[in-house]
């Protein structure tokens, strides 16, 4: 059961936070009051009416909009076209004829009217994520929403865009529309929230105002006292283990993403990787892993030239990884949690030999590591696929560090996890950088990276704009992922 | 403090120098040059040195264009390395695929010099015989870009064709009338298209699977009432009228044009308009943007309160009419009997067209044209006896797809979602 009950009122004009951790069933009831799911029990009244919605057509026609986590664009159609789908303007007639000019101007006026600026005759494959958001907030508004539903829009922003699409709800707000908030990030519910429902494993836990503290927060959403911060002691940096030069690396399409890489991390330290997700931080940690054949440059560990190795000679030199996208690198879902710990090392002693597999050692492996992750599985032979996200995660955490390692990759270690999850991985990590593991963290999360790392590199554009101490100002740090240099970095990153 | 991002220009330049020179035009240019190269060297020598004629009549007479063999082998081909040679240049992108075309155009007439050397070519009957060919072709591509940009694969194409050319058979002679056959083929198409889109979005089953299923269920079971029931009795089941040649008359006297677009049959001006009206449809209309969207992002769709699996029942449904009546040419056109698998495959070089022109309609009817154009040479080589074996242009279809998939005549690019079916989360 995603939702057990769930009490939520919202006011006109209001900025309304509905926060949770991931997998609480924020989502599940959005996609309820969008009409993309149907609610086995309970009703839905809009101005005091009780409503029906079969489909996102008599959601929409009752005056609500949604703005998904994962945008809804087709990506080869135009702004334009993209905001028209579905309300088209036609000239009459059962042809249907498009009325392409109209459809344009309403684009352009409500673009105008709230402020949105977006250009209807650009195709949307085109632009950049915090376009594509604007043009998903504009087409919720070409249809007269009273209602507007955000889900999760603070994920793929900067923290410059972040504040204007801040900006742009409250003013949005002012003029009577009412707005429905989901994120996990407390900070940004504490700046904007009018109200804040807090929901835990698919119930009401509560409701606050945004004067409550960001502890008291988390405490209502996990349902315990959390530490948000990473305890870490001061990192001892020795010898080199990863070195990056020069590195060039293209995409699928053929596009330059990585353009001219140079880093270095230390055994015993965290180098965090910051920046909005798409910058070429995906591709760097390919190519770093012999998924992904690098242009030009070099890369090195511990004076072994990496280059042109298959992942598995790269990982068999001690390097442990853990993949952004952990359902489609991370685990294989239909395998159990014993066969997944043991998916890079079957075929070594002990687990296997020859043509032969060793159960009984991998089932042994298996028993010691889920108690030492704490992984919750019912039992090692559950499939990963059952598992809840954070478990699965600890799954991949703890076959890449159960073997010795020289160099940690963790890509976006936490993204779809829980909190009490996120926590205990982040102490794993720490604890791998403890026994002098050099440790290379990319988090699209500015606060993880802040957290972890003892040095933060920021990315922009597939170069590494500075490296900078976790103690600067967070302000500093997300004008530098927004690709703007200060006086002091310009000489340099030029 | 700053970590430095000495971005080594020198190394950057020298890594993408290759890549950058070997644009796509280049690459194009580069093969014209050596496709022209063999025309000139192996068609001239191997050509005659006698008189090719082109002629507009369906005989030797009133020749449109008399040309030494050896020497036109040779100066088309020298054309054909021309066009590459400017392509590999670099020229203006509005040239580039005009340039293209040429070049194509001159390696085929120097091939035809090379064939036709002491002989003769009538261009009208090669024209109209294409178009004849490509008949079929252009419907079963066109029934293709319904389904495909809506989502399903449409593998069924074939199945289509034999079940529309076997109702039009069986109909059309028990009615004694074509029309009743054309209506009883668009039935038959229907048949296997609605078969399709309740497996492939109903059930979920995999839309290839289910395609390939499909065709062999058509063969077998029109192959199996061909057998109990055509066979025992031609007569009366199977020898339905053929459909009537109309003239317009005044267009049908604009020389070439008129015999080949004026002087034919209802099928060959349906399949042409539809083209138009697909187009149209596809770039203009409500139905298009939706049924492009379903193809891209059918959840994008869903979320504006389109119905994803309505619309893409009513286009692949729409694709059984249209491949149904692309049946009909079979046993109303080209031959006026049913025979056990007689579209022998049509089916599938229809899809190579679709593909071959990018899912477009007006790229489908160019494909469908080429294909047309060779098989009716292949079957005009053989006739007049020449050593290029006819299988070699038969295979010319599939070995255009093959070039055309692998990218080498531009980014070839299905609609993201074709062949997903589309399940509410």
């Amino acid at each position: 059961m995603a939702n057990d009950h769930i009490d939520i009122t919202v006011e006109p004009g209001e900025v309304h936070a509905l926060l949770g951790e991931n997998g609480a069933g924020k989502s599940t009831l959005m996609n309820q009051l969008y009409g993309l799911l149907q609610p086995d029990e309970g009703e839905i009244l809009v101005d005091g009416e009780a409503k029906v919605f079969r489909s996102p057509r008599d959601a929409i026609s009752a005056g609500i909009g949604m703005v998904h986590q994962h945008f809804m664009l087709v990506p080869v159609f135009t702004v334009a076209e993209n905001i028209a789908l579905g309300a088209e303007e036609t000239r009459g007639g059962p042809l249907g004829w498009l009325d392409r000019r109209r459809n344009r101007r309403d684009v352009l006026e409500t673009s105008k009217r709230y402020g949105l600026p977006v250009d209807p005759d650009a195709l949307v494959e085109n632009l950049p994520v915090g376009a594509q958001q604007r043009v998903e907030i504009v087409k919720a508004l070409t249809r007269d929403v009273d209602l507007l539903i955000l889900d999760e829009p603070t994920a793929v922003l900067t923290p410059q865009e972040t504040d204007e699409l801040l900006s742009v709800m409250r003013s949005l707000a002012e003029t009577g529309k009412s707005i429905v908030f989901i994120t996990h990030k407390l900070r940004e519910v504490k700046a904007i929230a009018d109200r804040i429902t807090v929901i835990r494993r698919g119930r009401t836990v509560g409701t606050a105002t945004p004067d409550t503290s960001e502890d008291e927060l988390a405490a209502l959403m996990v349902g315990r006292d959390v530490s948000l911060e990473v305890t870490k002691t001061p990192a001892d940096p020795g010898r080199e283990v990863l070195k990056v030069s020069g590195l060039v690396v293209d995409d699928d399409r053929g596009v330059r993403v990585v353009d001219g890489v140079d880093l270095v991390v230390r055994s015993g330290e965290v180098l965090g990787i910051a920046g909005v997700q798409g910058n070429g931080q995906t591709e760097l940690v390919e190519a770093i892993m012999g998924l992904r054949l690098a242009r030009a440059g070099k890369v090195e560990l511990e004076d072994a030239d990496l280059a042109g190795r298959s992942t598995k000679q790269v990982l068999g030199a001690g390097v442990g990884y853990i993949p952004e996208d952990r359902s489609l690198d991370g685990v294989v879902k239909d395998f159990t949690v014993a066969e997944n710990l043991v998916l890079d090392l079957y075929d070594r002693e002990p687990f296997g030999s020859g043509l032969k597999l060793n159960l009984k050692a991998i089932a042994d492996s298996a028993a010691e590591r889920v108690s030492q992750f704490d992984i919750r599985t019912p039992s090692p032979q559950s499939t990963v696929g059952t598992l809840s996200g954070g478990n699965q995660q600890k799954v991949v955490v703890a076959r890449e560090m159960s073997r010795p390692l020289k160099l940690l990759i963790a890509s976006q270690p936490t993204r779809g996890v829980d909190v009490g999850s996120i926590e205990f991985i982040h102490n794993q990590i720490i604890h791998e950088r403890d026994v002098g593991t050099a440790v290379l963290v990319v988090s699209s999360e500015l606060d993880e990276v802040v957290g972890l790392a003892d040095r933060i590199a920021v990315m922009y554009r597939g170069r590494i704009l500075a490296t900078v101490s976790p103690d600067m100002p967070r302000e500093e740090i997300g004008l530098l992922m927004a690709g703007i240099t200060g006086d002091t970095q310009e000489e340099d990153s030029e | 403090m700053s970590g430095v991002s000495t971005a080594t220009a020198e190394d950057l330049s020298e890594a993408t120098a290759p890549d950058r020179f070997w644009s796509r035009q280049r690459r194009l240019g580069a093969a014209l040059v050596i496709i022209g190269l063999i025309a000139a060297v192996i068609f001239g020598s191997l050509a005659e040195s006698a008189t090719a004629r082109f002629t507009l009549s369906e005989d030797a007479e009133g020749a449109a264009l008399s040309i030494n063999g050896q020497f036109g082998a040779i100066l088309f081909g020298v054309i054909a390395v021309a066009a590459g040679g400017a392509l590999l240049a670099g020229v203006a992108k509005r040239w580039q695929t005009l340039l293209l075309c040429l070049g194509i155009v001159a390696f085929v007439f120097s091939f035809l010099c090379w064939q036709v050397a002491g002989k003769f070519l009538p261009l009208v009957d090669t024209a109209s015989g294409s178009l004849e060919l490509a008949l079929p072709l252009i419907l079963g591509a066109l029934a293709g870009v319904l389904c495909e940009r809506s989502g399903v694969v449409n593998v069924a194409i074939e199945g289509q064709f034999l079940m529309g050319a076997f109702g039009a058979a069986l109909v059309g002679t028990l009615a004694t009338s074509v029309w009743a056959g054309v209506v009883s083929a668009i039935v038959g198409g229907v048949i296997i298209a609605s078969l399709l889109a309740v497996l492939a979005i109903r059930f979920l089953v995999d839309q290839v699977v289910v395609g390939i299923v499909l065709n062999l269920f058509a063969l077998g079971v029109t192959g199996f009432l061909y057998e109990r029931l055509m066979q025992p009795d031609a007569l009366k089941y199977n020898s339905p009228p053929r459909l009537p040649e109309w003239r317009i008359p005044g267009l049908a006297d604009i020389p070439v044009v008129g015999p080949v677009l004026f002087e034919t049959n209802l099928l060959v001006w349906l399949a042409l308009i539809l083209v138009v009206v697909i187009h149209l449809g596809l770039t203009r209309t409500r139905w298009g943007l939706r049924t492009r969207a379903v193809g891209e992002h059918p959840t994008a769709a869903d979320t504006v309160g389109i119905r994803v699996r309505g619309l893409r029942y009513m286009n692949v449904l729409l694709g059984g009419v249209v491949a149904g009546a692309g049946g009909a040419y079979f046993t109303l056109v080209s031959t006026s009997a049913f025979n056990k698998n007689m579209t022998a495959g049509a089916g599938f070089i229809a899809l190579a067209a679709l593909i071959f022109g990018r899912w477009t309609p007006f790229g489908a009817l160019g494909a469908a044209l080429f294909f047309g154009f060779a098989q009716k040479l292949a079957n005009y080589l053989s006739a007049v006896g020449s050593p290029v074996p006819n299988q070699f242009l038969n295979m010319l279809p599939y070995i255009a797809t093959i070039v055309a998939v692998a990218g080498l005549v531009g980014r070839v690019r299905a609609p993201a979602a074709d062949g997903v079916p589309y399940v509410k989360s």
